[in-house]
């Protein structure tokens, strides 16, 4: 069974937000109509959104670290957002695991957001339905785009590379991979939710070097500069010359 | 999360309704079995008038909780489908059939239509049986009411079996109460009846109500924001939430009043739900028109109040993301 996922390299995400916009922007053009925006250039603008970038601050002062931390549908393989609508509008689908909502059916209830442990849908204040992450699923299908341009806006769009896509059932895929060999990790486990997307962690890259592998204590071609004291004890020599 | 008002008018008026459709079932199968006086169909019609008046209300209430209230007609007979998997369609489903069968039970009392199944000098069989069929239709509601909240197992105030005894209880007090205050006009000999099961009814929820709330007092979250961002370090904090106006996120989970507040509110219920209501039925139980009504009303005001606070403070995981501007 195939299962479409994005994997987030935090390790290289600089929190430029152009997943963010690029995201908005594919989205708000679809067929699926706009993505609304209330008071978008006033005071306290606010708006639907699939996909946000957040900033956190790791431990304390001087020794911080910063983490972009970009969340969006994470596409749970046991998805407890899907059994609880009531219409059926929120569903998983067979094929490649992407949860969508179907628009036309979603009464606005609202149920499946609160049974979202993630905050990962966001309500339509203009439509009254219930949106979230679709994984660009007009997109990475459209037959009329080049093969290397169906994948997700928000991939595409990345200029570090921090957002990698694919099959993560497929154990040779290059999410597979990475989740495997980058120590990839899913974000509240403890809900039993399986979700689809991976994070990468923060690594830093440094390696052990001690003193004595840069200069080593039997380097042969030190081995003149090794000089003894000669011994005032008498030697055997002493004896026979 | 925050209380909208049309869930909480919801939920407190189908509990008022179902609790008085109740109260009347009790009353005529007691009285079957000869330990009540019986009445005539005008109590059971106006009675059932009275609950149906309550469960509708409930579902215009219910409408304001729809995206656009257009969808009640285009959309909504889709939340029946999903019965198999969702406590909200499964709700979906028993109000209407509740509101159904308890305008039949009214209706077959009006007309006095009568089909004797059983042999023996039994009076009124047929709308025995509607009425069991119903009352077991108003228990299902109760249970599909209360699993909507308890069946989602990351709110964690919400999700336990107390949750559904609380609905359970707190809709069948509040529609004795009524029962008493409409017995007191109705049918006098009955409001010590009423009055009796209205207090133990009621006290029952306060020590159930009670013990959610010690439950909830000592709560323990699963998830922080060390597993919800997965990176393991005692001291993380939120710079951005990635928006600075708000967003959805910011407002349906967050009930924005101060914790003072939600504690007056807390306390408000507590008297307005349990010992205030109790004494003006103790006071009311030789017919005093005026104190079971003020029971009734008294009663259903600290609903609203228990009911705001029921959903201000559940709290919700995805909170964790949410956290500075
Ligand atoms: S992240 Fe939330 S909306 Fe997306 S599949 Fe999981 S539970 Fe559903
Ligand atoms: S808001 Fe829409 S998609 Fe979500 S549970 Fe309600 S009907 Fe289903």
């Amino acid at each position: 069974m195939t299962q479409l996922a994005l994997v987030i390299d935090l390790n290289v995400c600089v929190g430029c937000h152009a997943c963010v916009t690029s995201c908005k922007q594919w989205n708000t053009s679809g067929q699926a109509g706009p993505m609304f925006d209330d008071n978008p250039y006033g005071k306290d603008p606010t708006g639907t959104f699939f996909n946000r970038v957040q900033t956190y601050e790791i431990g304390s002062y001087p020794n911080t670290e910063t983490l972009h931390f970009p969340k969006s549908c994470l596409h749970c393989e046991d998805a407890p957002c899907v059994p609880v609508c009531p219409t059926g509008a929120s569903h998983k689908r067979a094929e490649d695991g992407i949860v969508l909502v179907d628009y036309d059916k979603c009464i606005g209830c609202k149920y499946c957001s609160w049974a979202c442990p993630y905050g990962a849908r966001e309500f339509d204040e203009q439509q009254k339905v219930m949106k979230k992450c679709t994984l660009c699923v007009d997109r990475i299908y459209d037959q009329s785009l080049d093969e290397r341009d169906r994948k997700p806006a928000c991939v595409l769009a990345c200029p570090t590379s921090a957002r990698l896509y694919g099959d993560v059932h497929d154990p040779d895929s290059e999410v597979s991979v990475a989740i495997r060999e980058r120590g990839g990790y899913q974000l509240m486990p403890e809900w039993g939710t399986k979700p689809a997307n991976h994070y990468l962690p923060r690594r830093k890259t440094q390696i052990n070097i001690h003193d004595d592998e840069l200069t080593r204590v039997d380097n042969p071609l030190k081995k003149e500069d090794i000089r003894h004291e000669t011994s005032k004890d008498v030697s055997l020599d002493d004896w026979l010359m | 999360m925050h209380p909208t008002f049309s869930v909480i008018f919801l939920t407190t008026l189908i509990g008022v309704g179902q609790g008085l459709f109740l109260a009347l079932f009790t009353q005529q199968s007691y009285s079957a079995a000869n330990l009540l006086p019986s009445q005539g169909s005008d109590f059971y019609v106006t009675g059932s008038l009275l609950a149906l008046a309550f469960l509708v209300g409930g579902l215009i209430a219910a409408v304001g909780h729809l995206g656009k209230p257009s969808y009640m007609f285009t959309r909504a007979w889709r939340g029946i489908t999903q019965w198999r998997t969702s406590w909200l369609s499964r709700e979906l489903i028993l109000m209407p059939l509740v509101m159904g069968l308890v305008f039949l039970y009214g209706a077959f009392h009006y007309f006095g239509w009568e089909i004797r199944f059983l042999d023996y000098n039994l009076a009124n069989q047929l709308t025995l049986l509607l009425g069991t069929i119903t009352t077991a239709a108003v228990f299902g509601l109760f249970i599909a009411t209360a699993m909507i909240y308890a069946s989602i197992k990351f709110l964690q105030e919400w999700a336990c079996a107390l949750t559904v005894v609380n609905y359970t209880l707190l809709g069948g007090a509040s529609g004795f109460t009524l029962a008493a205050a409409y017995a007191a006009y109705a049918a006098p000999e009955l409001v010590g009846f009423y009055v009796g099961w209205a207090i133990i009814l009621t006290i029952a929820a306060l020590i159930s109500r009670g013990g959610s709330l010690i439950r909830n007092a000592r709560i323990k979250h699963k998830s922080t924001v060390q597993t919800a961002i997965g990176v393991r370090h005692p001291q993380i904090q939120q710079k951005s939430m990635g928006m600075m106006g708000g967003s959805y996120n910011t407002r349906e989970y967050f009930h924005g009043a101060t914790a003072a507040f939600l504690k007056s509110v807390k306390w408000i219920f507590l008297v307005l739900v349990f010992p205030v209501p109790v004494l003006l039925l103790w006071l009311g139980m030789d017919g005093g028109k005026g104190l079971l009504v003020a029971a009734f009303v008294i009663q259903y005001i600290g609903l609203v109040f228990e009911r705001w606070f029921f959903f201000a403070q559940a709290n919700h995981p995805q909170n964790l993301y949410y956290q500075t501007v």
